[in-house]
């Protein structure tokens, strides 16, 4: 009997990961998987392999994404889609304080968070990667989001190797991808007739036993090995990670913000789509006679002039000024708060720009006519 | 499972002592705690988030004596939807507070030094509490200096105070932009107040808070007079929402203005304070 302790590699037939999902919903987890919706791959819940998206391709460029269906590619050769882990954890919705009107006053109470067992399948290195950012942001400092905190301590990540890249990819440039190390219970990698597994953490060893395993070959861990190198060699874009920071603070004034900003709609895709950005706002929503309150946080974006409103005016008032705060925050600022850059070269934002904005691209014309700080 | 963080939203309710109308449009409130046993407590410096149910909250710097918590007191412009529902607020109404947040005036690391005060317009609202704290500790400081300008007298605020600061050895000089008819003092920028203040830079600290602009101006003019700029303070205003730097609201370059600020030395913001819509 094959023992998957951690470090091990293991053979999982492809029907066994029928099995794996069946472990972890018996073992109380809602299983969250890769599944076509609306045109899209989504993270949504799965409880059957025959729901996740055999041969689905996507096309992607700039604000371009389409899928086509392969005959005979495997269940995971789609990269990235709109989808994160990051609405799982901070929810797009949440109430953060209910108030009830008691005579002349108020009674404000924290709801308790919910604290949900969820399995993901098939997420992504740079996606593993922009979990470990987020944690930085709403654990790592002084002031920790018990929602988050709630969420995150019941997440079981199955992560998988990219076996190809869009061309709208970039994180070899940012050190975050495509081959997964490290952040996951178990990482699959996709071959033929099954996956390689590698085994992450105790927890994710245990759900494997009982299921159809044995010691993966050396032949098949040569053949896994490859899957990520082909990924990474398709990559064209990239950002220079080592010079972005000093590249984008010196040149606040650089004509470049003046040109995007023509082109950009301000219409905040790229925030939404982003698996790092966490801005957030709260409502108040009241019923109508005013008794109760729920103070309603929600996903916000720099690019809204209302984030950052004041008695003075917007600190923020023009596309130019927005989409630099965006850029230098992502790629500059977020490293001198949270010691890493904030992106993690997933593509999404250029995937879901509308009028087809590459970060790249941007960056690239900022250090070429550089200096102008 | 693991205890979860505490909630950055939880509010306590306070309720209205007093209402004072200050300036047009600028009015003060005392709150006192539904639940004084909360142990609240602040620093000179420091805001709240001011709660109306239904309407929102709203960042506003305590303007009070931080030696006397109970007694909050904060000084509100009516300006946004939070601060003109406030308006209609009356003693004994309901206001919920979260808080403290921010950075402080440093005045303990400033005992011993000179201080002057530069403020502008409602900008003295968060420095009162200052002025009350070197008032109180007079013999540890210098020569304490307040500068203030207005727009126009009747924009002053507390005016009735300025002789007790006065009593009390502070050197307090007052200037507006516009005078009226009945106005004796002088007429003018309060950066010029500045220009003409004897000092001594190795041994004297600026705390100044107004419009950013106004700031800029003190700032470097305290610089070139040969302050440090490490030894200028300045208090930042941006959007707040969340108050514990998790929002994003009120990033300033690699600064959240609600947890890293809003008191900054000035060496520190001075590069992006001269980048327009930072």
């Amino acid at each position: 009997m094959t023992d998957p302790i951690v470090g091990a590699r293991i053979w999982l037939p492809e029907a066994a990961l029928q099995g794996l999902i069946d472990q972890l919903r018996a073992s109380g987890y809602e299983v969250v998987g890769p599944r076509v919706a609306d045109g899209a791959v989504t993270l949504v819940e799965v409880t059957s392999i025959s729901e996740m998206p055999r041969g689905v391709r996507d096309e992607q460029e700039p604000g371009k994404y389409r899928l086509t269906v392969i005959e005979g590619a495997g269940l995971f050769d789609h990269v990235v889609g709109p989808h994160s882990l990051k609405p799982y954890l901070f929810p797009p919705r949440t109430t953060v304080l209910e108030v009830l009107k008691i005579r002349d006053s108020w009674d404000a109470r924290v709801p308790e968070p919910p604290r949900p067992k969820r399995a993901v399948i098939g997420v992504r290195s740079c996606d593993l990667h922009a979990l470990a950012i987020q944690d930085r942001v709403f654990l790592g400092g002084q002031h920790r989001d018990p929602e988050y905190a709630a969420r995150r301590e019941g997440l079981f990540l199955i992560a998988v190797n990219c076996s190809r890249s869009a061309p709208t990819c970039f994180c070899v440039s940012m050190n975050t991808g495509p081959k997964v190390d490290g952040g996951a219970d178990l990482v699959l990698t996709e071959l033929n007739t099954g996956f390689v597994v590698e085994v992450g953490t105790e927890k994710g060893g245990e759900v494997l036993r009982g299921l159809d395993i044995r010691e993966s070959t050396l032949a098949e861990f040569a053949e896994a090995t490859e899957v990520p190198q082909r990924a990474a060699s398709q990559q064209t874009r990239r950002i220079n990670l080592a010079t972005v920071h000093d590249t984008l603070i010196n040149n606040l004034e650089h004509p470049r913000w003046e040109d995007v900003a023509k082109r950009c709609l301000s219409c905040a895709n790229c925030t939404m789509v982003c698996p790092t950005c966490f801005c957030s706002t709260v409502n108040e929503v009241t019923d109508l006679a005013g008794d109760v309150t729920t103070r309603e946080r929600v996903w916000e974006s720099c690019f809204n002039e209302e984030h950052s409103w004041t008695g003075s005016g917007a600190a923020h008032p023009t596309t130019k000024s927005r989409y630099r705060q965006w850029l230098t925050h992502k790629l500059a600022t977020w490293v001198d708060q949270f010691g890493s850059s904030g992106c993690v070269g997933c593509g999404r934002c250029i995937t879901w720009c509308p009028v087809g904005i590459d970060i790249t691209e941007e960056v690239a014309a900022i250090e070429a006519k550089g200096g102008v700080a | 499972m693991t205890a979860l963080p505490v909630s950055p939203w939880r509010v306590s309710m306070t309720t209205i002592r007093a209402v004072k109308a200050e300036t047009p449009g600028v009015t003060t409130y005392d709150l006192s705690f539904d639940d004084p046993a909360a142990g609240y407590s602040f620093l000179p410096g420091q805001f709240n988030m001011l709660y109306l149910p239904g309407i929102g909250e709203s960042a506003i710097s305590m303007s009070s004596d931080a030696a006397e918590p109970g007694k909050l007191r904060h000084t509100v412009r009516a300006v946004g939807n939070v601060t003109r529902a406030m308006e209609r607020l009356l003693t004994g109404d309901k206001i919920g507070v979260r808080g403290p947040f921010g950075t402080s005036w440093p005045v303990e690391q400033s005992r011993g030094n000179d201080v002057i005060v530069a403020a502008g317009g409602l900008g003295l609202a968060p420095l009162r509490p200052a002025i009350y704290h070197l008032i109180r500790h007079r013999s540890s400081y210098g020569r304490v200096t307040v500068l203030y300008g207005a727009r126009s007298p009747a924009d002053l605020l507390y005016t009735d105070e300025y002789e007790a600061w006065h009593s009390a050895g502070l050197d307090v000089q007052v200037t507006v932009d516009v005078g009226s008819a009945d106005w004796q003092g002088s007429i003018g920028f309060v950066t010029t107040l500045l220009s003409r203040v004897p000092l001594e830079p190795t041994r004297t600290d600026v705390f100044t808070c107004g419009p950013e602009v106004m700031m800029r101006f003190i700032a470097s003019g305290a610089v070139n007079r040969g302050i440090a700029a490490g030894r200028v303070f300045v208090s930042l205003e941006r959007n707040m929402n969340c108050a514990v730097g998790l929002c994003g609201h009120c990033q300033f370059g690699s600064e959240f203005v609600c947890k890293d600020g809003p008191v900054f030395p000035f060496d520190r913001v001075r590069r992006l304070m001269h980048v327009e819509n930072i």
